[in-house]
């Protein structure tokens, strides 16, 4: 049977491991790109937000009246209108025990818990005539103590974050093994850190974007939201606004970036809806760059504090590492801001062979933006320490960062392996990748010419950090938890009338290349080329129920997905034309357009001819034959619970000692994503991924003042990295396929982000080592190198 | 109140009747359909909204309407439809240098400005003049890299039609 057809990929998928380009690039390149902040409705209004100006206060009135009589305004709703409109929603899972968060609704109903915290909502013909009457809305709040600093939140009489809390722990976990104590107890040397980890945004160029349009007389409500995950908000709109499921379509058009920022549910997008709702008319909301940097999830702050210990031989014995992390007054909603904290504590010394650990993790509400996952979510903070900690170890017993690497890295034969923290690692690569990444850098050389340099007052540094990256999450991710969120994907794939094929797939795009890869993969199955099969994605009326897109969960589990239901159609393809054909299913195959011969080639007749056939003279075919030329194929993952990657990173760095300036030179990366579909495709999701972890290494930083007000929230404050101070950045490949599914993908797209932060830190600290000064905070600003150099 | 303005737009005689305080975005965008001019930051940081005011790149956010008028305005749309930049966006799609597409037209636009004053850019040249332009998804690196082997092709080109 065809359709259950388990043969791997190989010379006979021949797009599968091309550098297809992207074919939707050619109307992003004209200017035709559609975006939700694109589109306008007949009869659209737009909304506007009032927000708390405090971090924390008690509201005494909200008058809307001159608002209301401002011109081009149609309505103003505060709490007391919106609000029981919505079922309130409460960021915990049931899978993290004990975890506390209050519930939350569309707008401010007593207490305001943040600077920009939603108060009022106003409904105009413009945007311009909604901010002018925001400006009109006279709002009455008693200002709170706010709390700010996480440590200081944690004091018994501290005031809470927000009302109904008992404390400002959120949760709360430790992992340990058995022998952690008597390996630090046993260790010959000892070293350790306290790190301080910044917050920072995701700041996609097209901000958080939403038009909800309810049409009263067919009860249909359709929301262009600007997501990657349609399929999660469907089933929120439905639950919380008491909606049929069938009358909730969610289309997700080109969406300008996401990162994970765009995956969690926000106070304006659900108000929107509510707004739509309640007028009966489409409603869009743009957040303004001021707004999503006070509305937007942020990401990281932590304060770890971490120790290693080493056998004489600089053998890593065990770590122990204190996690507090500060998530603003809720936890998100509907994945948490936990999952966060929960991979930091996890993924800690991952890449190593260390048999002992111990990990402390503290959730801590605090009156600021909410935090939850954004792009290689804890990975760049449980690296950032892991290998600062191993280049010390390094130091202290006289070892190359290389050779230190190379003695306490899992060996490639060693699998599979569980880690200290519990994580079952299938098949990885550190050992190939460390090799690989020393040629590729020509490490020595570069030592060499740093020594050179240092004689002449030239500080440059170099930093290595391995990593394992978590993909493609199994079916009990977050459904364990309670979270009705999927962890399968759907495809249904067909063979149109004139023998092209159409796709459409859960999984999401937002310009990674998934459209391009689920093309490729589906063309290997029935032989045609990627060109010819149109794939369509992020639309709850038009395709499947699935996850989309996260986790790096799109080539490997949406990719297994399109493979399985193009070989679920191919077997009814050949089904069909072997009765057409009278001959055995069994002796054809698909390619190049036709069905042809499977031992020699010949081409026994075009798709476009089986096309025909089926669906305009199935009279012609023989009794009983099935003319369905459409497949669906569901894809549950199986196995191990992750598709764990793994690679290693080297920057190369400049220290202007007078300055604190930190030149970025170069940066390399050696990666392993299991079976590569696309390597165009691939090593531009590592690049875009390395700067993304450069930026909050150096520069990206959400400032706030001590009453909990951000004091950078624009772009010109807040610093992104911009073309003229990133590196070029140089890519090798080691390709260890899973053998958990039959394509062999994991994911890529956070591998870039999950080091790269790291090998930065690490490359300062070896520039500014010899000068007896260490740097334990991110970013590195040219104040804090000066301050670590003694300078100020 | 509104003013009226009159301006060539892509090439095409524009009448229109505005608000003194409407951008040249917001025009562009909402009374013109021109969606290809993006806005990421509103204050002529990101350069999402670069058009061509009388053939000099501008942050369409910066510029009034009003100011505008009696000029000449470029956007990607036009720049595309005339094949000013043909050979620039075969050169992003084929480097791949482009993922969301939110950046893209800024980036085009800037950078067809780029190789009309300085033909063939080094590659820090490149880096430099995307200094205002802000992409959150490629890195850089393939945009830089399109942009010279542009400038290399159009060299070349030039070179074996002298």
């Amino acid at each position: 049977m065809r359709s259950s057809d388990t043969r791997t990929i190989s010379a006979r998928d021949p797009h599968i491991g091309q550098a297809h380009r992207r074919e939707t690039a050619r109307r992003h390149l004209a200017g035709r790109g559609r975006f939700v902040t694109d589109i306008a409705l007949p009869r659209m209004l737009h909304a506007a937000f009032v927000r708390s100006p405090m971090a924390r206060g008690r509201i005494v009135e909200i008058d809307t009246s001159d608002a209301a009589q401002s011109p081009g305004v149609v309505r103003v709703f505060t709490a007391r209108d919106l609000n029981p409109l919505c079922q309130p929603w409460t960021g915990t899972l049931d899978h993290f025990a004990s975890m506390v968060s209050a519930p939350q609704n569309l707008l401010a109903e007593d207490e305001v818990l943040w600077a920009g915290h939603p108060v009022a909502m106003i409904l105009a013909r413009t945007r311009a005539e909604a901010e002018d009457a925001c400006e009109l809305v006279m709002l009455d709040i008693e200002e709170g103590e706010a709390c700010v600093d996480g440590h200081a939140a944690l004091a018994e009489d501290a005031v809470r974050a927000a009302p109904g809390l008992d404390s400002n722990l959120c949760f709360q976990t430790v992992l340990e093994t058995k022998a952690v104590d008597d390996a630090f107890a046993c260790a010959a040397h000892v070293v350790e850190g306290d790190f301080v980890f910044g917050r920072h945004t995701a700041v996609t160029l097209e901000p958080r974007a939403v038009v909800a349009d309810f049409d009263a007389a067919s009860g249909q409500l359709t929301v262009h939201h600007g997501t990657q995950t349609p399929y999660q908000f469907q089933d929120i709109y439905a639950r919380h606004f008491a909606l049929p499921e069938s009358r909730v379509r969610v289309i997700a058009p080109d969406v300008g970036g996401s990162f994970g920022m765009k995956l969690h549910l926000y106070n304006e997008e659900m108000a929107t809806v509510a707004a739509s709702l309640q007028l009966g008319r489409p409603v869009k909301f743009v957040a303004d760059r001021l707004e999503s940097f006070v509305s937007d999830i942020h990401a990281r702050d932590h304060k770890v504090s971490a120790r290693m210990a080493l056998d004489a031989e600089g053998t890593i014995l065990a770590m122990d590492v204190d996690d507090m992390t500060q998530i603003g007054a809720f936890s998100t909603y509907p994945r948490t801001s936990v999952a966060e904290g929960n991979q930091v504590v996890r993924l800690m010394g991952a890449p190593y062979k260390m048999p002992d650990y111990r990990g402390r993790l503290s959730v801590v509400f605090q009156n600021k933006v909410q935090t939850s996952q954004y792009r290689a979510v804890g990975h760049p903070i449980a690296c950032a320490v892991t290998e600062a900690l191993v280049d010390k170890a390094a130091v202290k017993l006289g070892l190359d960062p290389i050779e230190m690497r190379a003695r306490n890295l899992v060996p490639d034969d060693a699998y599979p392996f569980v880690s200290a923290t519990g994580y079952s690692f299938e098949k990885l690569s550190h050992e190939a990748c460390l090799s690989k990444l020393r040629d590729l850098m020509d490490y020595d050389a570069l030592r060499a010419e740093q020594a050179e340099l240092r004689q002449k007052g030239v500080y440059r540094g170099i930093g290595i950090a391995p990593f394992v990256e978590i993909t493609n999450p199994g079916a009990a991710f977050y459904g364990v938890g309670g979270a009705r969120i999927s962890a399968q994907d759907g495809a249904v794939v067909r063979l149109t009338p004139s023998g092209e094929v159409q796709c459409a797939i859960s999984v999401t795009e937002q310009g990674q290349g998934t459209e391009t890869v689920i093309s490729q993969i589906v063309a290997d199955q029935l032989g045609v080329s990627p060109e010819q099969v149109k794939v369509t994605t992020g639309d709850t009326d038009t395709t499947p129920s699935g996850g989309a897109t996260w986790a790096c969960r799109g080539a490997g589990i949406g990719g297994e997905t399109a493979l399985r239901a193009g070989r679920k159609l191919q077997g009814q393809i050949l089904a069909l034309a072997g009765q057409i054909l009278q001959s055995d299913p069994a002796d054809l195959a698909l390619a190049e357009g036709h069905v042809v011969d499977a031992n020699s080639g010949t081409r026994r007749m075009p798709l476009a001819e089986i096309g025909r056939i089926a669906t305009y003279r199935p009279d012609t075919l023989p009794e009983g034959a099935d003319n369905s030329l459409t497949a669906a194929q569901h894809f549950a993952p199986s196995g191990y619970p992750f598709d764990f990657t793994n690679g290693i990173q080297a920057s190369l760095v400049e220290v202007d000692v007078e300055t604190g300036i930190v030149r970025l030179l170069k940066h390399w990366v050696v990666e392993d994503c299991g079976r590569i579909i696309n390597p165009l495709l691939v090593d531009e999701q590592i690049r875009g991924g390395v700067v993304q972890g450069l930026g909050p290494a150096l520069f990206e930083e959400c400032l706030y003042d001590e009453t909990g007000q951000m004091t950078n929230a624009s772009l010109a404050d807040y610093l992104v990295p911009m073309a003229c101070e990133m590196p070029d950045i140089v890519i090798g490949h080691v390709e260890t396929p899973t053998n958990d599914t039959i394509l062999g993908a994991k994911g890529v797209g956070e591998a870039g982000t999950a080091a790269a932060g790291a090998a930065a830190l690490n490359a300062v600290n070896d520039a500014i080592g010899p000068l007896g000064a260490q740097i334990h905070q991110t970013p590195m600003t040219p104040l804090r190198v000066l301050k670590a150099l003694g300078h100020v | 109140m509104t003013m009226d303005i009159e301006l060539t737009v892509n090439g095409e005689q524009v009448r229109e009747s505005v608000e003194p305080r409407m951008s040249l975005a917001d025009f562009l965008r909402e009374r013109l359909q021109l969606t290809g001019t993006h806005l990421g930051c509103e204050m002529g940081a990101c350069g999402a909204c670069l058009v061509l005011l009388g053939g000099k790149p501008v942050h369409a956010c910066l510029v009034l309407a009003v100011q505008a008028s009696g000029e000449t305005v470029e956007t990607v749309e036009g720049l595309s439809e005339r094949g000013a930049i043909a050979d620039l966006q075969a050169a992003f799609h084929d480097r791949n240098a482009l993922q969301c597409g939110f950046c893209t037209t800024g980036m085009v636009v800037n950078a067809h400005a780029l190789l009309g004053e300085t033909p063939v850019p080094a590659r820090d040249e490149i880096r430099d003049a995307l200094s205002g332009n802000y992409c959150r998804c490629t890195g850089y690196e393939a945009i830089v890299d399109a942009i010279a082997e542009t400038a290399r092709k159009r060299a070349s080109d030039a070179e074996a039609s002298a």
